[in-house]
């Protein structure tokens, strides 16, 4: 039977005349290394051009070639940019995995697919188009070794047709994203017409779902967070970055490096303001963040779990030496190597804890792209004023997806070098320097540079006294733990506080962090609309905790702490703070299966446990990335 | 051996400090250890090249020849590090402020075991640092076990016999890109000052491998890194001897029977030879030589390598001129068009 005629004949469960306007998501499956990555690009930017809120996921194999992606791109009209669990409309491109995408679609949802696929014989109840790929590019593009490149872009023109994307935006989209490449362009432009054209012909809309432009994108900017982050860096003035290559954290450092070739190369002798070096692994790369952060610059590493784990030992150096330094952790899932390419929140206690011994360290929790800027800038001031380590701790999601931003504001304070070493301040310790004394009371000392003039000190982890001599008194020691301990307290009133949004009258606390941000969002959302469930939110953005968040707790007799680990590792931390009747309203919305937590698994759960819903027999089969394609 | 330093002098260096400056705290070494011959001819270098000690950075690693950075150069800022791992906190340290000398002091398992793969990148980078290894052949510190540069065949006082070969540091170092390559003795007192003075005035990695014997666990008939068994197979490669640029050049060498090299800031260095045939800027040479004498179960002594002119790191990353650390927020942070432009970039 012609594909021609199983379009006609379909007769799909939602075919009535509903319309769904700019709420869906749209699920592309292609093959790793194929090109599909400016297709789908495009396909999100002539959205946002659109105006309407959208939000791209890139679900990708740890793999260079041939292993199957799934690039995911949710448009809400409402904003809501988080992952949605379910796929309302599939471009199956991927013989591999074809099958196992068609059968996990929910009913209703539509499906373009790769003709030869024969898709359609799998279920009756979606909206299936067949398209001609091979055909099709091979009309448009005569030489055969460029097709494998433009024929992703076909599927943008079917799209265009179908779900009413504005053509015009797919060109605009497609310029901005291939630049100066003319030639490309015009492939790329014949490709997608075609597309467009062969659906304008052949297919018949059967599926429900519009894009209508809207007006709510205006003047906002698409980028990742690791993009982000790196420009926060170069704005905060790093001045020395030592890096090792891990997923999915090395765009970070390399968007760096592209940025300070443009930006901080001296105009007047061509020479670097800045030294950038691939270290020779993690230990080597935080042991250069601590040697420059010593000597005086603003140093800092990006990396993933695995590389935590190896700066494990100079973390504690940090910590007792009260070198500062700045450490990106852009978490993947563990333990071991895990899943490189999947996200999680799973490095919250080895960041907070890292190192042997009682060391703690201050932790900065992006939730949004324009966070991952800012809190670059703070980390750097944090870690100077603090004299300590100071972690971001960004994820695969908010790394290397592509999110919606208002532009970046231009840092509006200077710099915070924290506190150096003055002729004064020598005077108040009694005329002699004394590195690790504490005449503010704050428990920060101060500190000297390297070539600043002032008495100079030796730096060491092993046991020292005020003085910054080698010491093992047990008084010494004792005293000088106590005083770092001070100093973290000192930390509380420095870093940024939660954000809280309460609700009059509820019952039910959130705590969440990070990019869990974005379904939490959504899920209130859902509680309030679908179960007349009113909640509190209370998003953290650091640790060590401030009062808000027992105050918060005391507040609510029902504290929902969402997070994307097995462990509830974010509450095992606030459990080491709070009272035991504080910490026994507490309890867990986890979230660890490599996708980014989405906002119906989190009221699902939330329903199941406050009683108003069954618990689930077993956990549902979701579309889990593939049937288990292996690769390192 | 002596620990003490030596005795206070009232002259003066040229640029016009006393010794004082160039002392340290009190060595907690055992008495007679080769490591405090080492701490006290850095004294006398920096001391007598008229290096400041304020422009000095001192690093080193965990061990017994890791505490020794504070037992000389009181006056300069110092830094202990984690073991294996002071390659890293000076490469930092040097690209933070590239005005400043750097003297880093490992030990041979700071070095050749767990630091083995700092050390490495460390050589092929040619940082500018002068890097020293005091070589005991054992972890004084954790009570003498063997460390990878223990001869083949040595004994520990309990009776175990080594029987892996060991690391040959200096041609490790030849193979990986250090531009000095040194080896001495702590009980050699004028080739290791000499050697030590040279480091100073090269830009690039200095690494030097000074032979140190454990009095404690290593000196005994059985080792083969004891004073009596260095002694006698010692084998020096010539005479250093080493003409600071603020020197007028008096000393005279036959030119049939010695090297001359010039350093980068114009210093130089003059190697009498044993070996007429001996070219300390010839990679290969040097490899055969290390080769050769340690077939005999000898240490060759003296600079093994020397290449000059090789742009060193903070080169290589064409840096500027003046410290990063210190660059004003002007330099470092780009100005509103900057980010505009990029803001625009993403729309």
């Amino acid at each position: 039977m012609p594909a021609s005629d199983v379009a006609v004949q379909e007769t799909a469960s939602q075919s009535s005349t509903r319309r769904v306007v700019n709420d869906f998501s749209i699920q592309v499956a292609t093959v790793n290394g194929s090109g599909s990555q400016t297709a789908n690009l495009v396909l999100l930017r002539s959205i946002f051009q659109m105006g309407i809120p959208v939000s791209g996921k890139n679900l990708f194999p740890s793999n260079i070639a041939g292993l199957p992606t799934w690039y995911t791109i949710r448009a809400n009209k409402d904003g809501w940019i988080g992952r949605k669990k379910e796929i309302d409309f599939l471009v199956a491109m991927n013989p591999e995995t074809a099958k196992e995408d068609v059968l996990t679609l929910e009913a209703g949802a539509a499906v373009v697919y790769d003709e030869p696929l024969k898709l359609k014989e799998l279920r009756g109840d979606l909206v299936f188009y067949p398209v001609p790929f091979d055909k099709l590019v091979a009309a448009v593009c005569p030489d055969a070794k460029l097709r494998r490149l433009v024929r992703n872009m076909i599927y943008d023109g079917i799209l265009s047709r179908l779900l009413n994307a504005d053509l015009g935006q797919m060109e605009k989209a497609l310029r901005k994203q291939l630049g100066k490449k003319t030639k490309a362009i015009e492939l790329n432009l014949n490709a997608l017409k075609a597309g467009y054209e062969f659906a304008s012909q052949s297919l018949e809309k059967r599926d429900p779902l519009w894009l209508e432009p809207m007006d709510k994108t205006g003047g906002k900017i698409l980028v990742e967070g690791n993009a982000a982050g790196a420009l926060g860096c170069v704005m905060a003035g790093c001045t020395v970055v030592a890096w090792y290559p891990i997923t999915p954290s090395s765009s970070l450092p390399e968007a760096i490096i592209g940025y300070m070739r443009k930006y901080r190369t001296d105009k007047a002798t061509g020479k670097a303001t800045f030294a950038i070096v691939q270290a020779e692994d993690e230990i080597a790369a935080l042991g250069m963040v601590l040697g420059a952060s010593w000597a005086g610059a603003r140093a800092m590493t990006s990396t993933s779990g695995p590389g935590v784990s190896l700066m494990s030992e100079f973390a504690g150096l940090s910590y007792y030496a009260e070198v500062p330094g700045v450490i990106f952790d852009i978490q993947r899932v563990g333990p071991s190597t895990g899943l490189p390419t999947r996200t999680a929140q799973g490095d919250i206690t080895l960041a907070a804890l890292n190192s042997h011994g009682d060391t703690k360290h201050v932790l900065l929790i992006p939730a949004s792209v324009d966070e991952c800027y800012q809190m670059a800038m703070d980390a750097f001031d944090l870690a100077e004023r603090l004299q300590t380590l100071v972690f971001v701790m960004s994820d695969l999601d908010l790394g290397m997806n592509t999110w919606m931003s208002d532009p970046f504001p231009y840092p509006t304070k200077p710099i915070d070098r924290g506190k150096l070493l003055t002729p004064e301040a020598v005077k108040r310790m009694g005329g002699q320097f004394g590195r690790y004394m504490d005449i503010d009371g704050d428990g920060i000392p101060y500190r000297s540079i390297p070539g600043d003039g002032m008495p100079a000190y030796f730096a060491r982890g092993s046991g020292h006294n005020a003085r910054g001599q080698y010491s093992e008194r047990p008084d010494d020691y004792q005293n000088n733990l106590d005083r770092l301990a001070r100093k973290f307290e000192t930390a509380k009133t420095m870093v940024p506080k939660p954000i809280v949004d309460e609700q009059p009258g509820a019952e039910i606390g959130f705590v969440a962090y990070g990019t869990s941000h974005w379904a939490v969002e959504e899920s209130r959302d859902q509680l309030t609309r679908e179960n007349g469930l009113k909640t509190s939110y209370l998003r953290l953005q650091a640790y060590p905790f401030t009062p808000e968040l027992a105050a918060f707790i005391e507040r609510h007799p029902r504290v929902y702490v969402i997070e994307q680990n097995r462990d509830a590792q974010m509450l095992s931390l606030m459990k080491i703070d709070l009272t035991p009747d504080l910490s026994a309203r507490c309890r867990s919305v986890l979230h660890y299966n490599g996708l980014p937590i989405d906002a119906r698994s989190i009221t699902d759960d939330v329903l199941v446990q406050e009683g108003l819903k069954a618990p689930a027999a077993q956990r549902a089969v979701e579309f889990a990335g593939g049937s288990g394609v292996g690769g390192e | 051996m002596s620990v003490t330093t030596p005795q206070p002098g009232k002259k003066s260096n040229r640029i016009g400090l006393e010794m004082q400056p160039y002392r340290g705290g009190k060595t907690t070494l055992c008495a007679g250890c080769g490591h405090n011959a080492i701490s006290e001819r850095i004294i006398d270098a920096f001391f007598e090249m008229g290096v400041d000690p304020n422009q000095v950075i001192k690093l080193s690693g965990i061990g017994c020849s890791s505490k020794s950075p504070a037992y000389f150069l009181g006056g300069s800022h110092g830094f202990n590090a984690v073991h294996g791992r002071m390659p890293s906190v000076g490469t930092g340290a040097m690209l933070a402020n590239r005005k400043m000398i750097a003297i880093g002091v490992s030990g041979d398992g700071d070095t050749g075991a767990i630091g083995i793969g700092q050390f490495v990148h460390l050589m092929r980078r040619n940082l500018p640092i002068v890097y020293i290894i005091e070589d005991n052949g054992c972890y004084g510190l954790t009570k003498g076990q063997f460390s990878p540069t223990a001869d083949l065949g040595s004994k520990l006082k309990t009776g175990v016999v080594n029987d892996l070969p060991p690391i040959d540091t200096c041609a490790l170092a030849i193979e990986l890109g250090a531009t000095f390559v040194a080896r001495s003795f702590s009980g050699d007192k004028k080739q290791l000052l000499s050697i030590l003075k040279a480091s100073l005035s090269h830009r690039g990695t200095c690494m030097i491998d000074v032979l140190s014997p454990c009095v404690t666990f290593n000196d005994h008939d059985g080792s083969t890194k004891s004073y009596a068994y260095v002694k006698d197979h010692d084998e020096p490669l010539g005479e250093v001897s080493f003409v600071p640029f603020f020197e007028d050049i008096s000393v005279e060498y036959d030119p049939g029977t010695s090297k001359e090299v010039t350093l980068h800031d114009g210093s130089r260095l003059y190697l009498k030879k044993v070996a007429e045939d001996y070219d300390p800027t010839d990679r290969i040479t040097a490899m055969r030589l290390l080769h050769e004498t340690s077939r005999r179960g000898e240490f060759a002594t003296g600079v093994l390598y020397i290449e000059p002119d090789r742009d060193d790191f903070i080169e290589l990353l064409n840096l500027v001129d003046e410290p990063l650390a210190t660059l004003p927020l002007e330099r470092i942070r780009p100005d509103k068009a900057a980010l505009d432009e990029i803001n625009e970039s993403l729309r």
